[in-house]
């Protein structure tokens, strides 16, 4: 390691957590005071260097949104630390944010939502050079074009205005692409991106991310339940499951040679476009927990298949397989290791 | 020789709508042979779901099925009264839908769903052997009987689906429809439901059509697929055939736009354009604006479909 220690990573996030309180009805909060939470993000860690696209992937219900949207401070974290190239997220003041909000932009999943129905594509744009007070009025204008252009919504001049019901559902997800990219960001989390887009345009976003990605030297975070596309599109990746990450490290460490049961289990899974293949499946029992009450211990011990005593009385911590590949399961511990065998 | 269960003959379904008729299924054949498995796979729009819907002749208003024959083991399904084809829905043939909260009433037990449908299809039922019955056929799904008198909100995603697909088969029928039966659910629950219609397949005999746009999901399940495209299938044959040399530009360009989690090395190569408009649909060959391989009869003539190494292939390229 070359790197001076003062440099930190681009992205560094350190014992993160958001905890939703549960609602409850006027009776209940007049018999009981006790409060339940959701916990949608426990304790996450985890760093991303710059030019990297780092994957959050996991099930419904594992906190991968919710750690994309603390990531950009749209919500508010109940703990931890973010800091985004040396500046410290959580605690920026409201002011500091809109610049910080320029620098880091989200692409949501569902681009109708994310568009207003009543303005045109190329209003929708400018709104964003607008809030920033980027460029004249006349050259607001000729830069929505270019980003139009460079987003495959060709003739510009045409789709400039066009509203968002005159466009296809993968045309609308261009223009949201093409409004996070308009302000230069250096961040871009982009949650499900393909997921409500047809199959066969799928690809054609997901090359489009990559070209804008090399071209203008960006940093994602892709978050996704679908390990197909994040095997495809990510450097690195992250395994959710109940709102702590499993597993992390490059794609192919996590790819080739998962090493936490939830991960085997999720990589065994996917269904394989290739009818020759011989599936081997390992599932685990039942569906995901609440995360209300959590699970003891490993959250994934009463599902696991290889779960031993330990994995309900003590949460694992992050065990180091290489330097770039960490895992938390009791099974890659080496003192929990000599418990299980002591003669060895 | 297998004998078909179920033969469709040129069926056309349009629905009204303010800007003129969508034209969902236009003249689809195909059969089906008793025990098989078949996959139709497409976008949406494609008219994958509403063709299965009009071999239950269920299409809602204002769709109509404008042209066509469907024939389910001899007998005429468009011909029959309402009566009879109450008779065949759920008895002969039944469907499971993607979406199983919403498919499930909220204000019945799991248990009422059951012993409802067990005893309008065969009145002599007494409540009792309704509800054994029930136990049954969740105990088999691995699910507890106990959580009959549950309610629908009590369970999981996955569990939901379970008593859609449990409710599919209370009455043995011999075709399933199973409806993008997994895509609301997650990566694992959707490998458990799918490992689960697979053993209930060979334990019932069953007949499956499964609609689908994920091609992982027909190569693992299918014996044959029909791909559609804007309403009209354009390729339909042996599942090991059509991946390991498809002959539509179309169903090359689906194979190759999905990623492959055994292979991330090959790039996705989207296929350009989307899919077209229902009400104006393009001249000749509906995929030709999009076609790579497009040339000048494409646009002129549709092309009908053709026999070719034991597939169907809709393409000038194979005329």
């Amino acid at each position: 390691m070359t790197r001076g220690c003062l440099l930190l990573p681009f992205v560094e996030v350190t014992g993160l957590r958001k905890y939703f309180p549960v609602q409850r009805s006027f009776l209940e909060n007049a018999v009981s005071r006790k409060h339940e939470f959701v916990r949608a993000v426990d304790d996450v860690e985890f760093t991303i260097e710059k030019g990297e696209t780092f994957g959050l992937v996991g099930e419904s219900g594992s906190g991968k949104t919710t750690t994309g949207r603390l990531l950009l401070r749209l919500i508010e974290p109940t703990s931890g630390k973010i800091t985004i190239q040396e500046k410290d997220i959580v605690s920026a003041h409201p002011n500091e944010l809109r610049d910080f909000r320029r620098q880091a932009q989200m692409i949501f999943q569902d681009p109708t939502a994310a568009l207003s129905p009543r303005m045109t594509i190329g209003q929708a744009i400018k709104d964003a050079l607008d809030i920033h007070q980027i460029g004249s009025s006349n050259t607001r204008k000729e830069l929505v074009l270019q980003m139009l252009d460079r987003v495959g919504l060709v003739p510009a001049k045409l789709f400039y205005d066009k509203y968002p019901h005159q466009l296809s559902g993968g045309q609308r997800q261009r223009a949201v692409i093409g409004r996070a990219m308009i302000l230069e960001p250096h961040l871009v989390v982009a949650d499900e991106p393909v997921a409500m887009v047809d199959v066969s345009i799928r690809a054609q976003i997901l090359n489009l991310l990559l070209s804008l990605k090399r071209d203008l030297g960006l940093t994602y975070v892709f978050i996704t339940h679908d390990l197909a596309t994040a095997n495809y599109f990510c450097d690195r990746i992250a395994i959710m499951y109940l709102g702590k990450i499993v597993e992390v490290g490059l794609r192919e460490e996590v790819f080739n040679s998962p090493k936490h049961p939830y991960a085997v289990a999720l990589m065994s899974a996917i269904p394989v476009p290739d009818p020759q293949h011989k599936l081997q499946r390992t599932l685990p029992r039942g569906e995901i927990p609440s995360p209300i009450n959590p699970p003891a211990g490993c959250r994934f011990h009463p599902r696991c298949p290889k779960a031993f005593d330990i994995c309900s009385i003590k949460e694992p911590g992050m065990i180091k397989i290489s330097q770039t590949h960490r895992v938390a399961c009791h099974l890659f511990s080496v003192e929990e290791q000599k418990l299980l065998q002591p003669d060895a | 020789m297998v004998k078909p269960l179920l033969s469709i003959q040129n069926l056309s379904v349009e629905y009204a709508s303010k800007r003129g008729q969508v034209k969902a299924v236009t003249d689809v054949s195909l059969v089906l042979d008793e025990g098989s498995t078949l996959g139709i796979v497409g976008e949406s729009g494609s008219g994958k779901s509403t063709l299965g819907f009009a071999i239950l002749n269920l299409i809602p208003l204002p769709g109509r099925i404008v042209a066509g024959r469907i024939t389910f083991d001899h007998t005429d399904i468009l011909k029959q009264n309402e009566d009879d084809m109450r008779r065949i829905r759920g008895g002969q043939i039944s469907i499971i839908f993607q979406d199983p909260l919403t498919s499930l009433n909220p204000l019945l037990k799991i248990r009422d769903h059951f012993t409802e449908l067990l005893r309008i299809h065969s009145p002599s039922t007494s409540k009792e052997d309704a509800i054994s019955k029930a136990g049954q056929l969740l105990d088999n799904l691995a699910i507890s009987p106990e959580r009959l008198s549950d309610y629908p909100h009590q369970f999981s995603g996955g569990m939901r689906q379970r008593v859609m697909i449990g409710l599919a088969l209370a009455l043995n029928p011999r075709l399933v429809i199973a409806d993008e039966p997994t895509t609301a659910l997650d990566v694992i629950v959707e490998a458990q439901i799918l490992e689960l219609m697979k053993r209930l397949k060979d334990e019932y005999g069953l007949t499956v059509i499964l609609i689908t746009h994920n091609i992982g999901i027909v190569a693992e399940m299918a014996d044959r697929i029909a791909v559609m495209y804007a309403g009209q299938i354009v390729e339909m044959g042996p599942t090991n055939d059509i991946f390991a040399d498809p002959l539509h530009p179309y169903t090359k360009g689906l194979l190759e736009s999905a990623p492959n989690i055994l292979h991330p090395e090959r790039s996705m190569r989207p296929i350009p354009g989307s899919p077209p408009d229902l009400i104006t649909l393009p001249s000749g060959c509906k995929f030709h604006p999009r076609c790579s391989r497009v040339f000048e009869p494409c646009r002129i003539r549709e092309p009908l479909p053709v026999e070719c190494n034991r597939r169907l292939v809709a393409c000038h390229l194979y005329d």
